[in-house]
């Protein structure tokens, strides 16, 4: 059994991509934001991921994070499971109006200095959903937003720039 | 359409799949339950909205207030949408109960109550669904304007009526409704002793943002994209059975290649969705290798969409009168080898799943629905197939191109996640067997044509096997003279269905077995929610 195992991972290989390039600057920089976030966090990022009325869609994006590609925990980039632990917030969905409550409550208890970053159209200007007797559209008219990454939903690529650059804006201010 | 004991006059709708309306009295409302439900059909959707107005049997002289409610039954010859007009009396308006013959029945007409303003008299659970108190009571959103917003209150959540059980050493655990892991949010009361769960209550609408009311502000043709994201999963099966409604609705045939380009995109849908849930399956059994593996795959999987459709998840693809890209010669290859490729490698780790004594341990006989409690229940599509309820549309009521390509259904006895494993194993191998079926058989042509919309008012349908489960859209237009309008537009998941068997299938299982069973359903929130 486990020599199957073994000859499969051995077959697959190794198929982690680099990390993107954030906009001006390339690979140094993602390094020297790795460096930037163990000094400022003393720790690597913990991100706790709130879905607060999307369709789903963005999840799944995010959750591709996680895959060999990405390879998000070989950056130091780790989902945890409660806010407590967690240095950011990421959003998605336009902000129902069931789930208000339950954000206002997470991003409290998300320990300072925290971070968020609105996933995805709906999170960024409520998108097509909008603003209704059911939803409160985009999340920062509920939790102050520190990054927004648009797209529907955006490619994991871009979230993880979206993360970066939330990151890198902190470390600057 | 023939179903003993029930003699209505009924109206078949243009549509691939086989659908007919009709109107019914309260009294034949109730003998329709009870006679599909002997002649072994099912509940496929129930929700309520304003009077209709086709056929001339509404219209503007109508009180307001007036309501209609909706059932459509499924048997093996086709579907049957019932629509019961209700006019105000004392009580309100009401209508006879049909959860005591369907089951499933109970949360759809507590939320038809919330948002229409209709109570199903004799009903046993009449507790809010989806309203956590957040809008103004009395606020009926499909019965009311919705360019008027209601006046914002603060909102007040409701403390929800949990049934509690009693007894020596019981003791709760509440989950949610913001989750551990990357998924939708939702409630999970859970009543144990020690390890053993005793009973499981959900609490579901955290995700309810009004999409039924939002389809009605929107134009007919641009509310396919609002569709494609009513479940983010099931994008293309959403817009493919919106489309189809407007289609029926306007008495469109699109071409035939249109169709063949929908089913090839289906079809890669249920392969992503399955790939992504057998890599969480074997993660969820502590078996990392399957996620690691998996997810490569699907990650293949949707970069090769993104190549051949411009979308990852192929949103928006999908558009009324047809598709909104073709596919080229030289994308035909590229996408057979994809096939072959990522086919292998499910082969192998099929093998792998199979002899592997650790996962079938956690796997076999756990979350167990029997095919008897399936049945009473209306357990559907995919979980349904693993628990012999053999319904899939695809084989039931074959429509172009599936009526060419004699799709196997995938169906197993046991009832417990190592089934819900193998249909999707099974499922991923015939879909793959369909795809390279219709890249090599596809008709040339026009892959879109024009939607001409009619002067009257009229009502359509659209009925599509997701990869999670049938989707069943009904859609009434207002005529010429108000702009063709979307009157109401209901978009009903198989997780409304499944949602309460989940239930019923942790029962006497241990904790840690939970997402192990809940994702070897993995019900959708949001589609659910709306």
């Amino acid at each position: 059994m486990i020599w199957r195992v073994i000859r499969q991972i051995g077959k697959t290989g190794i198929c982690t991509e680099p990390a993107p390039d954030i906009g001006e600057a390339a690979q140094a920089e993602v390094a020297r934001i790795q460096t930037e976030l163990l000094t400022i966090l003393g720790q690597a990022l913990t991100i706790r991921e709130v879905d607060a009325g999307s369709c789903n869609g963005c999840e799944l994006e995010i959750n591709a994070l996680g895959n060999p590609y990405y390879n998000l925990e070989g950056l130091g980039i780790k989902f945890v499971a409660s806010p407590r632990h967690a240095d950011m917030l990421l959003v998605t969905g336009p902000v129902s109006r069931n789930m208000e409550t339950a954000l206002k409550r997470t991003f409290d208890a998300t320990p300072q200095p925290r971070l968020v970053v609105a996933v995805g159209d709906c999170g960024c200007d409520g998108g097509i959903f909008g603003e209704s007797y059911a939803t409160c559209g985009r999340v920062a008219n509920v939790i102050p937003v520190d990054e927004v990454v648009p797209g529907c939903p955006p490619a994991p690529i871009d979230i993880l720039r979206g993360i970066l650059k939330a990151v890198r804006r902190r470390v600057r201010v | 359409m023939q179903i003993p004991g029930l003699e209505i006059a009924q109206v078949a709708l243009s549509a691939p799949v086989p659908i007919w309306h009709a109107h019914v009295t309260a009294v034949q409302w109730q003998t329709a339950a009870a006679a599909v439900r002997n002649a072994g059909g099912r509940l496929v959707a129930l929700w309520a909205g304003p009077m209709d107005n086709v056929d001339g049997s509404g219209g503007s002289g109508l009180p307001p207030e007036a309501a209609c409610i909706c059932a459509v039954y499924g048997t093996l010859e086709g579907a049957l949408w019932l629509s019961l007009p209700l006019a105000r009396e004392d009580a309100g308006l009401v209508y006879p109960d049909v959860s005591a013959v369907f089951p499933a029945a109970s949360r759809m007409q507590r939320a038809a109550a919330e948002l229409s303003g209709v109570r199903a008299q004799g009903a046993g659970d009449t507790r809010p669904w989806l309203d956590h108190g957040a809008w103004p009571d009395g606020y009926y959103p499909l019965q009311q304007n919705p360019g008027q917003l209601p006046v914002p209150q603060p909102a007040d959540l409701i403390n929800y009526p949990f049934v509690r059980v009693e007894g020596d050493g019981v003791h709760e655990i509440a989950v949610g409704p913001v989750h551990a892991g990357i998924i939708e949010p939702g409630h999970f009361r859970f009543s144990v002793v020690g390890e053993k769960v005793l009973r499981l209550e959900q609490r579901l609408g955290y995700t309810h943002k009004g999409t039924e009311q939002r389809m009605t502000q929107l134009p007919p043709l641009q509310a396919a994209r609002l569709a494609g994201r009513v479940s983010g999963d099931s994008t293309v099966a959403y817009a493919w059975a919106y489309c189809m409604a407007l289609e029926s609705a306007t008495q469109t045939t699109i071409p035939a290649r249109a169709t063949w380009l929908r089913a090839i995109m289906l079809e890669r849908e249920r392969i992503a969705n399955h790939l992504g849930d057998l890599g969480a399956l074997g993660n969820d059994a502590a078996f990392a290798f399957g996620l690691a593996q998996f997810s490569r795959l699907r990650e293949d999987w949707l970069r090769g969409s993104m190549r051949a459709f411009g979308h990852r998840l192929m949103m928006d693809c999908v558009v009324p009168g047809g598709v909104n890209a073709d596919l080229q010669p030289e994308q035909i290859g590229p996408l057979m080898q994809l096939c072959d490729g990522v086919e292998k490698e499910v082969h192998a780790l099929f093998a792998i799943y199979e002899a592997h004594p650790g996962l079938q341990d956690r796997f076999l006989t756990t979350g167990r629905v029997t095919p008897a409690l399936a049945s009473r229940l209306g357990l559907t599509g995919l979980a349904g197939r693993a628990s012999s309820q053999t319904w899939d549309l695809r084989c039931d009521h074959p429509w172009v191109p599936y009526s060419e390509l004699q799709v196997v259904m995938a169906t197993h006895n046991n009832g417990d996640v190592a089934a819900r494993v193998l249909v999707r194993f099974e499922e991923i191998f015939e879909s793959m067997r369909l795809i390279r079926r219709m890249l090599s058989d596809m008709p040339a042509g026009a892959v879109h044509c024009d939607v001409v919309f009619p002067h009257e008012a009229v009502r359509g349908a659209g009925w599509v096997e997701g990869w999670r489960g049938e989707l069943f859209v009904a859609l009434e237009l207002a005529g010429a003279d108000q702009g063709n309008r979307i009157r109401r537009c209901h978009l009903h998941d198989p997780s409304w269905q499944n949602w309460p068997v989940l239930e019923h299938a942790i029962m006497g299982n241990i904790v840690p077995d939970f997402p192990l069973i809940n994702k070897s359903f993995n019900l959708s929130y949001s589609g659910h929610d709306l």
